[in-house]
């Protein structure tokens, strides 16, 4: 019966209709406003979750297809489908956005306006990862800046840098990288049309064409210089650590958690999809770049003083790891990479749904003013823990086997660059261990004791993230299969259309 | 019989999922979280020796099952079971100490707040350790490998509330990672060389691969990680300081089983070791001398924990050495008794350490032997075993590495392992003299210990006299005859070198009671006289403060560096492009002032400057 219904469709609009809903009640209204977006960040969780349930792995290949034409002379489709890449990035948004909601539970200010940017910030995420036209994915992409912005701007706090100085690096980083990609992806559709014969914006098809190899370099330096900068690839990682600080805990959780995967994704699924020959030529760009994220944030984590910008660098530092999975551009590394994704999402949206706790009940996120609140908190110091430890590739977590993975696939390719990054293990525990040792263990302080421990909706964020970074972690394959299904499929179409030559 | 071994899995699973049981319901009645605890290790206890029985009695030779883990084109991880005898060993060894360790817990921690969470960290424990040791890849050892990193972890911070515990938790982390980074790239090595992590696929693959340049990186890699978990010269700092945990985390873990699973790690890999000569070499010099320099940190020591960490680094030094002359089976056999005279020492050292309210110093116990007879006597006799008296079981295995060692041919090693046996036996009973017969120190309410912190002690004990024999002339070297490899020796048993070992040791006791309790010697004024020495050695040859330099001036100087550049240069430059563009707009604003004029101006100018172009292009077109 589920199958005849437009099951993507209705995942990616059931946030807007929530939206909607919330618009049109009264501002007063908190707990009503609260309850819909919970509600419809549920479905479409329940939604993600019932389309990984329902896919089918033998077959491979995109699934729960929807395709209505929209503006034929440039060949543009309204076309949604997932395979094994996309099914558990779109599951990774949807356990955000529903842990997002549950950790902005406090909300007392605009809270109308501040739930209905968030559901249409979480269907702008979830549009680029179901949809297979290449205009749709931009058209998402550019769908997230708004409410980024005005939530960054409206919302977030002023600390080391003001909100609005945040809110505008994000924005301003964002746009810069979309106006590369535009060029990029315009002068993709213009070759593709041209080699063709008629005007298609869909992937698969672009993926088709056989493109000389120098025009291949070309676009294909354009998209890593988009989607590099939203994967915070150094030295363009600028915006990642003020932009976290400044953004509310909900947009960090976001931003950080998934958003920022559509760099990552888009890499692999537009990028190396349709570029092959240029995606193997700028590879060891990347992998040489990846050093700096890795290392260089990892040693600049050590320094940092704000629980933020230390959660902050490290996802600089861990978008590393991604980098050089993509850039060993072997089965291994990219199943590595798409794992590290899903991994860092969850782990990276904990830490911030925790350090947001935190932050609205002490208003300080200085690790120097903390300290044994392992005594006052024991849940909320289980949830720092339980992200501390996935953060640094503990086994039994999802993000070991995404680090385990990408070493394997790396290493046999940049020997040297992989080991360089492999030491991000020592440095990433020196300043996790560090940082939660300062905050939650040693001598009670009586300061904090009236602070309260998680309770009722506040542990919706660590049941739902914990048990996904455990769950995966110990029964990796409920995860994998999925990535190996999907990376498996693109990287032998790559394989078919250049005869073996490149892979 | 082949369903008993199917079903192992049993062994690690029980106790994770005691750890569960524990962390998601139980953890509001302790009573029945410490049972549920008890009850899990038990039934691996038993299940381990119905193992055992298939193992040794039957000959059930080696059993191996897996389930795929992580699959993909080119890596393939398992969880798997592999059980042959070096496995029923370990097996016994872990779940027998373990199962003592939570029962005499019930007593240690009896008052304890976090008494539920403890044996949850137990239990996870002791699930990891079992996990780890029935592995039968180097993938699924790496994942066990840093989760009884994490229960060492959680069990040295278990009070974090008090600061040194907090920094002690860190830094084992932290130092085991350092081993682990080379273990990782040594494994990632296997995987990219060999397309396997298999232990019953590599040794093939291993055999008939001929790079030894590739092998010897490969090993000494692979070697990291148990320098690191062993705590081997120079990773060893972290497990003096690991003394913070309570006293039967120290038995279970920093003496009797979680230490040893470096030198386990040796022997179930033996067969890439061995291929490389110069491999071997490192890993004997590094055991012996790390035997060596930790028992001559231990002479000095005054804290009863702090004693037997040292002594513990030093007789893994041992094993390790045991192992780098081809002494394989001597090495597991002295894993096995030195767990369970060690782990009796600990918990001993534990019983006192209770009944003295928390009192760790040995000069301020003394006279104990009146009040506490069930620990002082069982703890000599864990001393008598460690010093190598006869027929004790420290005497058989101590020997066996002794032997291994000098029929090696490395002279030099047997010397140092004779010498470090003497001083094992004088530092032995410096404690015992000075702790339990000295002149009494003590409060007077100092009592012994209850009955389920005795009985396991003394369970310990009478292993501590007997397990030997399994090894022994006595019993035919049954020991050697499963945990062995393929092509070792076993050498003839050398009445000299026996003889010459027990008169070390009775002599290293005979002059800690001369000093100590005769005081024939003045040891203050001999402190004074040796006053540089001493203060090396007290201060731990200044390791500990050697790295926090370095740490501080290197790693957070770099730390410094990056960040400074990161504000200034990547932020100062967007910061910068960012001004610029408003200083353009801000100036160039001006030229749009509305003004006809101004604009006739440009455009007279623009026409003016295409004009001369063309006319250059013209010119030059022509000529």
């Amino acid at each position: 019966m589920m199958s005849n219904l437009p099951i993507l469709s209705l995942t990616l609009f059931i946030p807007i209709l929530g939206a909607i809903v919330i618009m049109c009640l009264p501002a007063n209204r908190h707990k009503a406003i609260k309850y819909v977006a919970a509600v419809s960040t549920l479905f479409s969780l329940l939604l993600s979750l019932w389309s990984m349930l329902n896919y089918d792995l033998t077959i491979g290949g995109m699934q729960f297809v929807e395709r209505i034409p929209w503006i034929a002379d440039l060949g543009v489709n309204y076309a949604l489908g997932v395979d094994g890449i996309s099914l558990p990035l779109l599951l990774l948004t949807n356990l955000i956005g529903f842990s997002a909601v549950y950790a902005s539970w406090q909300t007392a200010a605009r809270v109308k306006e501040f739930f209905a940017l968030l559901l249409i910030l979480i269907t702008g995420v979830m549009g680029t990862f179901v949809t297979t036209d290449l205009f749709i994915f931009f058209l998402f992409y550019e769908v997230v800046v708004i409410p980024i912005y005005l939530l960054v701007i409206m919302f977030g706090s002023s600390k080391r840098v003001t909100k609005e100085y945040a809110g505008m690096k994000l924005t301003i980083y964002l746009l810069i990288g979309s106006a590369f990609l535009l060029v990029g992806l315009i002068a993709l559709f213009i070759k593709a049309q041209g080699i063709l014969g008629f005007p298609s914006m869909d992937i698969a098809t672009l993926a088709q064409v056989d493109y000389p190899a120098g025009f291949q370099i070309f676009a294909y330096a354009l998209m890593v210089f988009g989607f590099g900068t939203l994967l915070s690839m150094f030295p363009f990682h600028a915006w990642s650590p003020d932009g976290y600080a400044g953004a509310p805990t909900a947009v960090s959780m976001i931003h950080a958690g998934v958003l920022k995967k559509i760099g990552g994704y888009g890499l692999i699924r537009i990028g190396l999809f349709i570029l092959p020959v240029g995606a193997k030529f700028i590879a060891p760009v990347i992998a040489v770049l990846a050093i700096g994220n890795v290392v260089y944030a990892a040693f600049i984590c050590l320094s940092q003083k704000d629980l933020k910008y230390i959660v902050g660098y490290s996802s600089v530092s861990h978008m590393g790891y991604v980098l050089i999975g993509i850039a060993a551009l072997n089965i291994i590394s990219i199943n590595g990479a798409v794992m590290m994704m899903f991994a860092h999402g969850v782990m990276a949206a904990l830490f911030f749904a925790m350090i947001g706790n935190l932050y609205e009940k002490s208003h300080t996120r200085n690790v120097s003013d903390f300290g044994g609140l392992a005594h006052q908190m024991p849940r909320l110091a289980f949830g720092f823990m339980l992200a501390g430890l996935a953060s640094l590739g503990l086994p039994g977590t999802v993000n070991f086997i995404g680090e385990f993975t990408i070493f394997v696939g790396a290493f046999g390719v940049y020997r040297v660059i992989s080991i360089i990054a492999i030491t991000g293990i020592i440095l990433t525990a020196v300043y996790i261990l560090r940082t939660l040792g300062d905050i939650l263990f040693g001598p009670r302080l009586e300061k904090w004791d009236h602070l309260q421990d998680l309770k009722g909706p506040e542990m919706v964020p660590l049941v739902v993230l914990g048990s996904a970074i455990l769950i995966g972690g110990i029964l990796p394959f409920t995860v994998m299969d999925f990535i190996n299904s999907g990376v498996g499929q693109l990287l032998s179409h790559i394989a078919s259309i250049q005869m073996g030559g490149i892979f | 019989m082949q369903n008993i071994l199917a079903s192992s899995w049993v062994i690690p699973f029980l106790p994770f999922l005691a750890f569960a049981l524990i962390g998601l319901l139980l953890h509001r009645w302790p009573k029945i979280s410490a049972a549920i605890s008890i009850l899990a290790i038990s039934a691996s206890l038993l299940y381990s020796v119905l193992v055992a029985v298939m193992v040794f009695a039957k000959g059930a030779g080696v059993f191996e099952i897996a389930v795929r883990w992580l699959n993909m084109p080119g890596l393939q991880v398992d969880m798997g079971l592999l059980v042959d005898p070096l496995t029923a060993v370990m097996l016994l060894v872990v779940t027998i100490v373990a199962l003592l360790v939570q029962i005499y817990s019930i007593g240690y921690m009896h008052d304890d707040p976090g008494f539920a969470s403890y044996f949850a960290y137990q239990s996870i424990f002791a699930g990891s350790m079992l996990g780890l040791v029935v592995s039968n890849n180097f993938g699924q050892i790496f994942v066990f490998w840093e989760l009884v990193g994490l229960s060492s972890y959680l069990l040295i911070g278990f009070w974090f509330g008090r600061h040194s515990a907090r920094e002690a938790a860190k830094k084992a982390f932290i130092t085991n990672r350092v081993g682990d980074f080379g273990f990782l790239l040594g494994i990632l090595f296997l995987q990219i060389i060999f397309g396997t992590l298999n232990f019953s696929e590599l040794p093939g693959a291993v055999a008939s691969y001929s790079n030894t340049a590739v092998l010897i990186t490969v090993s000494l890699l692979l070697l990291l990680g148990p320098v690191g978990k062993s705590a081997q010269f120079p990773l060893h700092v972290w497990l003096p300081d690991a003394m913070e945990g309570p006293t039967p985390v120290s038995a279970l873990i920093h003496a009797a089983t979680m230490v040893a699973a470096g030198v386990y790690l040796i022997a179930r890999a033996f067969f890439i070791f061995n291929t490389s000569p110069e491999t071997m070499l490192v890993i004997a010099v590094l055991g012996g001398f790390t035997a060596l320099f930790a028992a001559s940190i231990a002479l000095v020591q005054n804290d009863i924990k702090r004693i037997l960490a040292y002594s513990t680094l030093s007789q893994l030094g041992y094993m390790v050495m045991a192992m780098g002359v081809g002494a394989m089976t001597a090495g597991m056999f002295h894993l096995m008794t030195h767990a369970f005279f060690k782990s009796l020492l600990f918990l001993g050292a534990g019983s006192v350490i209770h009944a003295l309210a928390n009192e760790q110093d040995i000069w301020k116990m003394g006279g104990l032997h009146k009040k506490m007879p069930i620990t002082t006597w069982t703890f000599v006799i864990g001393a008598l075993a460690l010093s190598g008296i006869p027929p004790l079981s420290g005497f058989w295995s101590k020997d066996e590495i002794l032997l291994g060692t000098f029929a090696s041919g490395h002279m030099g090693l047997y010397i140092l392992g004779s010498l470090v046996a003497f001083m094992t036996a004088f530092y032995m009973f410096r404690l015992i003299f000075v702790a339990f017969f000295g002149e009494n120190q003590t409060a007077e309410h100092a009592h012994e210990s209850p009955a389920v912190m005795t009985v396991p002690l003394i369970i310990l004990a009478v292993l501590a006299v007997f397990a030997g024999f399994v090894g022994s002339p006595l019993m035919n070297y049954a020991f050697a005859h499963y945990i062995t490899y393929p092509g070792a020796i076993h050498h003839t048993p050398s009445i000299t070198i026996m003889l010459i070992s027990s008169v070390l040791a009775v002599s290293g006791i005979f002059l800690a009671w001369a000093v100590y309790q005769k005081k024939w010697l003045d040891y203050e004024e001999l402190k004074v006289k040796m006053g540089g020495l001493y203060k090396l050695l007290y201060n731990k040859y200044y390791i500990d403060e050697f790295y926090a330099w370095l740490i501080k001036h290197f790693i957070d100087g770099t730390a410094r560096l990056m960040e400074w550049f990161d504000l200034k240069v990547v932020n100062g430059t967007v910061n910068g492009l960012a001004w610029l563009t408003g200083y353009l707009g801000l100036n160039l604003r001006y030229t749009e002032d509305g003004q006809v004029q101004t604009y006739a101006i440009y455009i007279y100018t623009g026409m003016v400057i295409l004009i001369i172009s063309a006319l250059c292009a013209v010119f030059t077109a022509l000529a």
